[in-house]
């Protein structure tokens, strides 16, 4: 059984569901309703797969599990799979998240339901296969792959100004990509593999690190979105449908900073030692900077938008203190950020599917007629402020603490945060939700039917989990954790003593 | 498993009464709550007495809950005579509470999710008491401050419960800004998070110093005085203290149990529980005695002044805590600790009494509208009478006992800054007993001045809200004379056991009984005068008040705007944060970055995706076919180069 390829199948699972859906035919409500059963049952079967990792996984080990490998591309270039403590969550977060949206989607999406399907699941695929590619340019694929239903999920199914939100979230990351893309061409020439793990141990040259590093940058900095490269996301997001912000928040966000855990702090460690004050100064003027736009913020998704950016903030910051409770803490903000911040979109879902706006104005006294739905929003607002007993809690005070050890003036700037995270969540919160309810189109809303309350079920669950008991979550990131924070304080050791060597010589 | 049920049934209540509202209706919400609330203080009374019987302090563990390398903090519960004492305090005001709104609510909309946050509020306090590390009072700290929120915009449909609501959680936040600094802090130097280990590492860490910010500064005094900082937000010191008096926004109730016995006197327990930090920083103690004394004297000034039943309790309490900690200040703990002990129960004696009196007057808060209330409800009216007499320290009252005593240990602490708190400790002695009185007169005596349709109504509240009253009478009464010979008396020792450090240097405890019979006389003088003085003011010459506010317009409107606190905030902080968001917003993310980025770029791109937008309309085969291009390109790239 050992030998089954778990992670190949889990990958392309997803893609059976594509096959099935696109043998159906016709426009008849029947048939579409049909597509949406087989959207929806691949991805929860999908799910239930994935967690086979989660059984299985050895967390006693730092070294990649589930491992396959076959020929590809010629020498060098392999089909290579295969997870470690870092991205197991993420997977499993993915698998997570997709039938939720599938549900989202349920009534909400209802022209080119087939093709709105088949988009997603394709994401579906690519999302995982990034979390699981132990072959850079099999990363690469997935990874810049994903980049086009998202394309066409914000392009088709968006809002008024979904074009401009598409292209500009196309081109932003595309040009990220671009300089990767320069980067792992000549890590291939140098090396002459792209076989993760050997690059991992393939000692760069110190300068040449340092371009690689920015390279690498370039395509996580956009990805995260770390400041100044933030302002796509509000437009993607306030553009693409709900479950489109799902994704994006949930999952897209998350490759940034698996991409620096992946690559950027592994493989070019003098590069991180060299810039990560650069990554400080970004991340603090992050969390700063965007929680103060925030809370001029009119839209709600807009805010959201904002107010993830301050949360990577955090996360990148956790990255770069290099010790275990700022990599942890980040990783464990990121699965985090992936549940609330997908949570908070789903719950501006809800309204916008009754009223069809997401200005806050309009809204107002909600708590009397959509009691469900405030509690709800109750809920993942406090684990966005990082309530104590919710998941938000447990990453953002690791961090802090993480970057507190490293830094007393970065653990108090950061820390500023939980102030201005408070403010606008809780004056989001108020609009909405509090007041006197006295506009005629919101008296008539319904409160949260049997679909929606089975969405945030989950949801809720796991972040309450996530906040009170994360040591299940610790127990499985922590080896990994700690070796990638062991070879990286090594390889800076051994730099700093071999010039010395050399000149002894 | 007598502590996990104290604790854990408050949760179980609030989660049956919030999530199966449904099944139990009003009435099951209200007894199951109630219910689980009476087990849980008869229990605390119950430890209680064990520990008086001389119980050893345990400590229950629970679960693990966050091990991050060198970092680890369980789930736990430590119970020692400290705990204890919080348990009885928690619990029992708590449980009459609950009771007393099954009356004072009767006619809301929503009583399951009253007694539902009721139920969680006391949940995440008792929690808060029994922490056995800094990071599990932190989340106490914080589930206190939600259930605060929650309750405090209990009435969500009027615009000023929202705001009060926000502004609570928000000050608070600033302090837990400063907690959490000062947990990092602790944590930084002694890779630890747990009481025991942070009080036995501490001798070592005595004159130590850390960069902070730039600064070389003493460890134990800038982690006490972050810390204090989170003590200061809880529990509305002076600066911190602006969400206090708003919070009255939030059901009468609410303000008994939180915003007067026990929430906001977190801040005191805190203190007292780190006595072992504290005790190690002159500077962070002397700190503490200044801000105390100065918030004893501002809020009772303020209090002379107000208007609304409710905010002249809540500056009272205010200026309660204010002299708690600077009995703290001044390393009388035991004291500190008593009078929160006698202040919880005539307190909220107060609070509830004057919830029955807005109840009597149909909702009416404003004291210039009662009046003359004192033959038609004549239980409140004595009960009234016993809360303000504790309050103003008038022997034998329980505020006499505490209250003398934290003046004598400041006096006998024999520092400056104790001799300055003992003199505004009187000062505010006075006026406290001068603006009971005022309450008192100006709700219960003199003409009526409600419109007649409300006099008319005038009633006597139903016995399910007089006998909490009398309960907590009874507190107020008896909690004084009964409790000053363990908690501070010669015996103190025996009593709280390991629970309170007090240093070696630090007798305050033994000189507080021997300070010159002039200090001990004078509390109690100021508590007569300052009654004397409200008589005469509000029972004798009535016009005088009138005529003082106009011969002394500056100073009333100074106190009546509370010092202009709130005003020059707002002028400060919040108005120049929304504006900068609005420029960062329009100018820093829509002119600059956008502006030189992609918005200049794609001037450009607009006119190619007008272009493409004719593609959007086609198939999704189309796109596939397009990626699968891009992808062959790709590979085909990769051939080349493998032919190299």
């Amino acid at each position: 059984m050992s030998d089954f390829p778990w992670l190949s199948v889990i990958t392309f699972l997803p893609l059976v569901g594509v096959l099935v859906i696109l043998f159906q035919r016709g426009d008849s409500e029947g048939s579409v309703q049909q597509i949406r059963n087989v959207a929806l049952w691949t991805s929860v079967f999908t799910f239930i797969l994935s967690l086979v990792l989660w059984v299985k996984f050895d967390t006693g080990t730092a070294e990649f599990q589930f491992v396959e490998e076959a020929a590809w591309i010629g020498e060098g270039i392999n089909y290579k799979l295969g997870v470690d403590g870092i991205s197991v969550l993420f997977i499993i977060l993915t698998t997570f998240l997709i039938p939720l949206c599938i549900l989202a989607s349920w009534k909400s999406v209802t022209i080119r339901v087939k093709e709105y399907m088949i988009a997603f699941l394709i994401m579906e695929t690519l999302m995982i296969g990034v979390f699981c590619a132990l072959d850079l340019v099999l990363f690469y694929l997935f990874f810049e792959a994903g980049l086009i239903p998202m394309f066409l999920i914000i392009g088709i199914w968006g809002g008024n100004r979904r074009i401009y939100a598409s292209f500009k979230f196309f081109l932003y990351t595309l040009l990220g990509s671009v300089l990767m893309l320069l980067a792992v061409l000549y890590m291939y020439y140098t090396a002459g593999t792209t076989d993760i793990p050997t690059l991992m141990a393939f000692n760069f040259d110190a300068d040449v690190q340092k371009w690689l590093w920015l390279a690498f940058f370039a395509s996580f900095a956009v990805k995260m979105p770390m400041w100044p490269f933030h302002t796509w996301l509000p437009d993607a997001h306030v553009e693409a449908p709900t479950a489109g912000s799902v994704i994006l928040a949930g999952v897209l966000l998350k490759m940034g900073g698996y991409g620096f855990l992946r690559f950027s702090l592994p493989m070019f460690p003098l590069g991180t030692e060299y810039f990560a004050p650069l990554i400080f100064a970004l991340s603090v003027i992050a969390v700063i900077y965007t929680s103060i736009v925030a809370l001029a913020q009119e839209d709600m998704k807009k805010l959201i938008a904002y107010s993830s950016v301050a949360h990577m903030g955090y996360v990148t910051i956790g990255i770069f203190t290099l010790n275990l409770q700022g990599v942890e803490g980040s990783i464990i903000q990121m699965l985090s950020h992936g549940l609330v911040a997908s949570a908070l979109f789903l719950c501006v879902g809800v309204v916008y599917d009754r009223l069809h706006t997401r200005e806050i104005a309009r809204y107002g006294g909600l708590a009397r007629n959509m009691p469900r739905y405030a509690f709800v929003f109750m809920v993942f607002t406090m684990a966005s402020v990082g309530l104590p007993g919710t998941s938000g809690f447990v990453g953002e005070f690791m961090i802090l603490l993480g970057a507190f050890k490293l830094n007393t003036l970065l653990g108090a700037l950061a820390a500023t945060g939980m102030i201005l995270g408070a403010t606008y969540a809780l004056w989001l919160y108020r609009r909405i939700i509090f007041g006197p309810l006295l506009k005629e189109e919101l008296k008539k809303l319904l409160d949260m039917d049997r679909r929606e309350v089975a969405i945030f079920v989950p949801l809720i669950v796991v972040t309450i989990w996530l906040g009170v008991y994360p040591a299940a979550f610790f127990n499985i990131i922590e080896v990994s954790a700690q070796n990638l924070i062991d070879n990286y304080h090594a390889a800076v050791t051994a730099a700093v003593e071999q010039p010395l060597s050399v000149a002894l010589r | 498993m007598m502590y996990v049920l104290i604790v854990f049934l408050p949760l179980l209540g609030a989660i049956l009464a919030g999530f199966f509202s449904s099944v139990l209706k009003d009435r099951g919400s209200q007894i199951v709550t109630s219910g689980f609330l009476v087990v849980s203080a008869l229990l605390s009374w119950v430890g209680f007495f064990d520990f008086m019987g001389g119980a050893e302090p345990l400590t229950v563990d629970l679960a693990s809950w966050m091990q991050v390398g060198d970092f680890s903090v369980n789930w736990a519960l430590r119970i020692d005579m400290l705990t204890q004492v919080m348990l009885v305090v928690v619990t029992s005001v708590s449980a009459l509470v609950h009771i007393y709104s099954i009356g004072y609510m009767a006619h809301d909309p929503s009583i399951p999710r009253f007694f539902s946050y009721l139920s969680l509020f006391t949940f995440a306090m008792l929690m808060l008491v029994t922490a056995d590390n800094l990071v599990q009072l932190y989340f106490g700290w914080e589930g206190v401050g939600l259930a605060s929120y929650l309750l405090i915009g209990f009435w969500y449909e009027k615009p000023s419960a929202g705001a009060a609501a926000i502004k609570a959680f928000l000050v608070n936040r600033v302090g837990d800004f400063g907690f959490a600094l000062g947990i990092f802090t602790l944590f930084f130097m002694l890779g630890t998070v747990n009481f025991d280990e942070i009080f036995a590492a501490m001798p070592g860490l005595v004159g130590k110093q850390f960069n902070f910010l730039g600064w070389q500064v003493d460890v134990i005094t800038t982690a006490s005085l972050l810390l204090f900082v989170g003590a200061m937000g809880k529990s509305a010191q002076i600066g911190l203290h602006t969400w206090l008096p708003d919070a009255m926004e939030g059901p009468t109730p609410v303000s008994a149990l939180i915003h007067a016995a026990t929430m906001v006197t977190a801040g005191v327990f805190m203190v007292a529980r780190l006595s072992p930090v504290f005790e190690y920083s002159e500077t962070a103690l002397t700190v503490v005695t200044v801000i105390g004394a100065a918030t004893a004297f501002f809020a009772a000034t303020v209090g002379m002044v107000q208007n609304d039943i409710k905010r002249v309790i809540a500056y009272s309490t205010c200026s309660q805590l204010g002299y708690m900690f600077f009995a703290l200040g001044v390393g009388a703990y035991p004291v500190a600790i008593f009078h929160l002990f006698t202040h919880a129960f005539f307190k909220a004696l107060l609070f509830l009494g004057a919830g029955s009196v807005i109840h009597a007057v149909s909702d009416e808060q404003d004291l210039r509208k009662m009046g003359g209330l004192a033959p038609h409800i004549r239980q409140t009216w004595i009960l009234m009478a016993i809360g303000s007499l504790a309050l103003a320290g008038i022997f034998p009252f329980a505020g006499y006992f505490s209250k003398d005593a934290i003046l004598e240990a400041a006096f006998a602490s024999g520092s400056t800054a104790g001799v300055y708190a003992y003199w505004l400790g009187v000062a505010a002695a006075v006026m406290t007993a001068f603006y009971s009185m005022r309450l008192f007169m100006l709700a219960f005596h003199g003409r009526p001045r409600a419109p007649k349709e409300v006099m008319d109504h005038v009633h006597e509240s139903p016995k399910v809200m007089l006998i909490p009253l009398y309960f907590l009478g009874a507190g107020a009464i008896a909690s004084g004379f009964l409790f000053a010979g363990p908690m501070i008396g010669e015996a103190f020792r025996e009593f709280w056991g390991p629970a309170i450090y007090i240093g070696e240097h630090n007798e305050v405890m033994e000189a507080m009984h021997n300070v010159p019979g002039y200090v001990k006389l004078l509390p109690l003088l100021a508590g007569i005068g300052g009654i004397l003085i409200g008589w005469i003011m509000y029972g004798w010459k009535t016009d005088l008040p009138a005529s003082l506010a106009r011969t002394h317009q500056v100073l009333y409107q100074f106190l009546l705007n509370k010092w202009y606190f709130d005003e020059i905030y707002d002028f400060l902080i919040v108005r120049p944060i929304l504006k900068l968001g609005r420029i960062l917003w329009k100018q820093g993310d829509g002119r600059i970055i956008d502006g030189f980025g992609p918005d200049g770029v794609s001037a450009l791109v607009v006119r190619l995706a007008r272009r493409a937008a004719a593609l959007q309309t086609g198939y999704l085969y189309h796109y596939a076919f397009a990626m699968l291009i891009g992808v062959a390109a790709l590979i085909t790239y990769f051939f080349y180069n493998l032919g190299l």
